[in-house]
C-alpha cells in the first residue's frame, strides 16, 4: 500500500511544469476587459499591443476615464486631459497649439487619440519621444506649460480624495496611489478609444457604397502618379490610415522644430514627425505638428504645390522641384471627398468616452 | 513491481516533460537559418549607414538612400538528386531594422546533403493575394489594386544627384500593369548556383548587392526613370530583369 507515494510523485512530476497556482485564499481580482477589436481591424491587421504589466480591466478603464476628465491632475485644478483632448474633436482640440493652466501655448498641435494600441512601434507623440502610453501620460501633468503639476502633489490630492483610494484598490488591488498606477489607468482608458465605424469602414465591409467622387478620390490617394498618399497613410488593407512612422514631409526648408531629430540627436532625423492617421480628419483641424493649416484644402494644396526641399526630406515627397504632385482642381476636390469618408461620427458620441 | 514502474514513470516524466522537443534525427537532419547581408559593391550597408552613405550608381549619379524594404518568399533548397525542400513563410526585410536580416522558417529541418538555394523575388501569382497577410498590411506593404493589387516586392527610396540638384527617386517593384485592368506577373525566381554542403545545423549567408538594381542588364538612368515608376510597365520589367543579379550566396556557417 505504499504505492500512493509513487503515484503522488507521479502527480507531482506531471504538475511540475504547470504554472504556479494562485493561492487558495480568496483574493479580489479586477475583471478582465479585453479590447473590443473591430472586424475591420481583425480582418486586416495584426493584433494590438497591450503591455503585459498593464492588462485591460473594467475597473482600470473606469478609473482611467475618471482621471482623464478630472481637473485634479492640473496644479490649479482648471484643466484635465480632456481639455486638449476632447471627445467631440476626436480627442484633440481646435487650436493650432494648446495653452496650459498659465495661458502659455506650447509648440505642438494636440494629437487626436484613437486606435493607440495599434501603434506597433509604440513611439507616441509627434516626435516619438514617448515610448509607451503609460510613459506619455506622465508628461502633460508635470509639463510647466501644460498642467504644471508636481506628481507628488497630484498623488497626495488623489490619495486624500473620498473616492480614488477605493477606485485604485478595485483597479490595482491597492489603495496606495502612485504616479505609475495613475498613468496605467489613464493608458487603459486611452486604449479603449477605438474608432472603426467610418463610411469607408462600412464600404470595406460591404455595408456602404462610395459615390463616384469618393471612389475617384480613393484612386487619387492610391495613384503614384497623382496623390500617392498611401505609402505613409495606409490603404484599404490598412485601416489605421497611418504608418505611425516618422517622415519629413517637406513642410519647411529649415527647421525651428527638429521633431524626431530632437529626440534621437541624429541630424538625419531632423524635421521628421510621425504620420498622423487620416481617420476623423473632419474633426481634427487644424493640421500638422504645429497646426499651421486651418483647413483640409490647405493641406491638400500644400502636398500639391507647397513642398520645400531640405536635406532630410522624405524621398516619397516626389516632384519637390515642382512643389509637389500638382493635382487638378477636380482631383483635389475628389481626394477631399474620399478623405471625409474616413470620418467616424459614432466615435465622437460614444457614451463610453464621455465625461 | 507496480511501484517500480510508477517510480520509473515519474522519473522519466520529470526529466523530459519540461525540455524542448529533441530532434529525432540529429545525425541525418539539419536545421537551417538564413542570414542576409546587404552591400553596395564592396561597401557593407546596414542600419547605421543606410541613410548617410553617399553612393554612385552605374550611370554615374550620386545617391543617398532613404529606405529599402523588400520581400522574398518560397525559399527552397534543391539537393543534387533534384529533390526540393520548400520552407514555409516569407521574408520581409527592412534595412533599417537589422532583426529582419535573419530568417528562420518554422519548419527548418532538412536532411543533410548538398543543395542549391532558390527563392521567389516578391510573391508568385499564387501567393500574391491582395490583403491576405496581416503583418504585411500592418506594414503598409500593399500594392495598389489599380496596378494589380497584392504586395510590393521592393520599396527603394532615395535622392539622386545629391551633389548638384537633389531629386527623389522611388524604385518600387511589384505587379506590372500592361494597360488599365490588364496586369502581368512580375516576380522573379532567383536560383543561386553556389553548392551548399550541409553537414549539420547551418546558417546560409546570402548577400544583396544593391548597386545591381541599377546595373545589369539595364543601366538605370535616374534622370529619366525616377518617379513614378509603379505604373510604368517598362520600368517594372527592367526591374524584374535587374533583380536577377542582385543576390549571391556568400557561403554557409555551420
Amino acid at each position: 500500500m505504499k504505492n500512493w507515494i509513487a503515484y503522488l510523485l507521479l502527480i507531482v512530476s506531471v504538475l511540475a511544469c504547470s504554472k504556479e497556482n494562485a493561492s487558495d485564499t480568496e483574493t479580489y481580482e479586477p475583471t478582465p476587459l479585453p479590447l473590443n477589436i473591430p472586424q475591420i481591424f481583425s480582418n486586416n491587421i495584426i493584433p494590438p499591443v497591450i503591455p503585459n504589466n498593464n492588462p485591460q480591466t473594467v475597473e482600470g478603464v473606469a478609473l482611467g476615464k475618471k482621471l482623464f476628465f478630472d481637473k485634479t491632475l492640473s496644479a490649479n485644478q482648471t484643466i484635465a486631459c480632456a481639455s486638449c483632448h476632447a471627445p467631440q474633436n476626436a480627442f484633440t482640440d481646435n487650436t493650432p497649439t494648446s495653452d496650459g493652466i498659465d495661458g502659455i501655448f506650447g509648440t505642438r498641435n494636440s494629437m487626436p487619440l484613437f486606435n493607440l494600441a495599434w501603434n506597433y512601434g509604440e513611439r507616441f507623440t509627434w516626435d516619438g519621444k514617448e515610448l509607451s502610453l503609460e510613459r506619455q501620460a506622465i508628461e502633460p501633468v508635470q509639463n510647466p506649460i501644460e498642467m504644471h503639476s508636481d506628481w507628488d502633489d497630484v498623488v497626495d490630492r488623489l490619495q486624500a480624495d473620498n473616492d480614488y483610494p477605493e477606485l485604485f484598490r478595485l483597479a490595482f488591488k491597492t489603495s496606495t496611489i502612485t504616479k505609475e498606477l495613475t498613468t496605467k489607468a489613464i493608458a487603459q482608458f486611452e486604449r479603449t478609444l477605438i474608432s472603426a465605424n467610418s463610411k469607408f469602414d462600412r464600404f470595406s465591409l460591404g455595408q456602404a457604397t462610395l459615390t463616384p467622387q469618393e471612389q475617384n478620390g480613393l484612386n487619387v490617394f492610391m495613384d503614384e502618379e497623382k496623390g500617392d498618399c498611401f505609402h505613409c497613410h495606409g490603404n484599404p488593407n490598412n485601416p489605421l490610415w497611418t504608418d505611425n512612422v516618422f517622415h519629413n514631409n517637406g513642410l519647411d526648408a529649415t527647421f525651428t522644430d527638429l521633431g524626431l531629430g530632437g529626440v534621437t540627436g541624429d541630424p538625419s532625423d531632423n524635421g521628421k514627425f510621425r504620420s498622423p492617421s487620416l481617420r476623423n480628419l473632419a474633426y481634427t483641424a487644424p493640421y500638422m505638428h504645429d497646426g499651421r493649416f486651418a483647413t483640409l484644402d490647405q493641406v491638400i494644396e500644400f502636398y500639391s504645390t507647397g513642398l520645400q526641399l531640405s536635406p532630410t526630406i522624405d524621398a516619397l515627397m516626389k516632384k519637390v522641384d515642382q512643389g509637389g504632385v500638382n493635382l487638378s482642381a477636380q482631383d483635389k476636390a475628389d481626394l477631399k471627398a474620399f478623405l471625409l469618408t474616413l470620418s467616424d461620427p459614432s466615435f465622437l458620441s460614444n457614451p463610453d468616452f464621455q465625461d | 513491481m507496480k511501484q517500480i514502474f510508477a517510480l520509473l514513470m515519474c522519473v522519466a516524466l520529470a526529466l523530459t516533460s519540461c525540455g524542448e522537443d529533441m530532434d529525432d534525427n540529429a545525425l541525418s537532419n539539419a536545421n537551417i537559418n538564413f542570414k542576409f547581408s546587404h552591400t553596395w559593391d564592396n561597401t557593407l550597408i546596414n542600419s547605421s549607414n543606410l541613410t548617410t552613405q553617399t553612393l554612385t550608381n552605374e550611370n554615374g549619379e550620386n545617391i543617398n538612400i532613404t529606405r529599402i524594404r523588400y520581400l522574398i518568399s518560397k525559399l527552397q533548397l534543391v539537393n543534387s538528386s533534384g529533390t526540393t525542400f520548400t520552407f514555409d513563410g516569407y521574408k520581409f526585410t527592412d534595412l533599417e531594422n537589422e532583426d529582419t536580416y535573419n530568417f528562420t522558417p518554422e519548419n527548418n529541418s532538412i536532411p543533410t546533403g548538398t543543395y542549391t538555394l532558390k527563392f521567389v523575388w516578391g510573391f508568385n501569382e499564387e501567393d500574391n493575394i491582395d490583403g491576405a497577410y496581416l503583418d504585411l498590411n500592418s506594414a503598409s506593404w500593399n500594392w495598389p489594386a489599380m496596378l494589380g493589387g497584392g504586395y510590393h516586392f521592393l520599396q527603394f527610396d532615395g535622392m539622386y544627384n545629391v551633389d548638384t540638384t537633389p531629386s527623389p527617386f522611388n524604385y518600387h517593384n511589384g505587379t506590372a500593369r500592361v494597360s488599365v485592368g490588364n496586369f502581368e506577373q512580375n516576380f522573379a525566381i532567383i536560383e543561386l548556383e553556389t553548392p551548399l554542403n550541409i553537414t549539420k545545423n547551418a546558417t546560409i549567408n546570402v548577400n544583396m548587392n544593391i548597386s545591381e538594381f541599377f546595373k545589369n542588364p539595364n543601366t538605370w538612368d535616374l534622370n529619366v526613370l525616377d518617379t513614378p515608376l509603379m505604373p510604368n510597365y517598362n520600368a517594372q520589367k527592367m526591374m524584374q530583369e535587374n533583380v536577377m543579379s542582385v543576390f549571391n550566396v556568400e557561403g554557409i556557417t555551420q
